[in-house]
């Protein structure tokens, strides 16, 4: 039942991502995939003959470390961006060479 | 597993995350992301893992919602209406759910595991990060200093 709900969020996480325009709402969107991917570790890590070694637990939180470093740098490149062309709209960021 | 907290708390966290998927305005999209990740916080508690909860909602309410609350803010030019919905990529989002439900469902074991709820505590996993697990410890700190500092530069105003 947990994998099902995670099913959900990712597919969820997946059209955020895929159908809008807004660069924030795609780094929303890969943020809900993250944490869809991380209640996938904590639910398998469940399922194993208890007690089992804290495998789930550990790669769940490095997962969490890294999505915030990833969230740092994706929002600066947001702002970076949206100093250099005015806008945030993925479909006009169309150019190579700034 | 408490059946009836688990359905709950399922559809909080999953009508948040389509609310902030679909919502037109920046801002609550945001707010409504803040809830979503709760209800997966609270997924994670009633899985047994608590500090992982913890963790999620340290990190991710505290720290990731605020950060996208502040980019909303600083990039606020173009009257945070989102234009445009693309249609394609709501059906991709549907086929890829369906593909893993009929996943889940055809797999004998798993379309009938329940997990088993034993307590994981601090301390087991404090000992684990402090043994067994040091180096990648020690290669987040790393990735974390240079992602912070990456960000830095990034914004840094460019000198003309």
């Amino acid at each position: 039942m947990f994998l099902i709900v995670s099913a959900a969020l990712f597919s969820v996480g997946l059209l955020a991502a895929l159908s809008r325009r807004h660069a924030i709402f795609i780094l929303i969107g890969i943020e809900m995939m993250l944490a869809a991917a991380n209640l996938n570790f904590i639910a398998f890590w469940r399922f194993a003959p208890q007690p089992a070694q804290p495998i789930g637990v550990m790669v769940a939180i490095f997962a969490i470390a890294i999505a915030a470093a990833e969230a740092a740098v994706g929002l600066a490149m947001v702002i970076a961006v949206y100093r250099h062309y005015r806008t945030t709209d993925v479909d006009q960021l169309d150019r190579l060479k700034g | 597993m408490n059946a009836v907290a688990f359905v709950v708390i399922a559809i909080f966290a999953l009508s948040a995350a389509l609310a902030a998927a679909t919502l037109g305005k920046l801002m609550h999209a945001a707010l409504m992301f803040a809830v979503a990740l709760v209800g997966v916080a609270a997924l994670f508690f009633l899985l047994g893992a608590e500090f992982v909860g913890l963790v999620l909602v340290f990190v991710y309410v505290g720290a990731v919602a605020v950060l996208i609350v502040f980019t909303i803010l600083l990039t606020r030019r173009d009257l945070d209406v989102d234009r445009g919905f693309n249609w394609t990529g709501v059906i991709v989002a549907i086929l890829v759910f369906v593909g893993l439900s009929v996943a889940i469902f055809k797999t004998p074991f798993l379309a009938s595991a329940t997990p088993q709820t034993t307590m994981i505590t601090v301390r087991q996993i404090g000992e684990a990060l402090m043994t067994n697990y040091v180096w990648p410890l020690q290669c987040v700190g790393v990735l974390l200093t240079a992602a912070l500092i990456g960000a830095l530069v990034l914004v840094m105003e460019e000198k003309r």
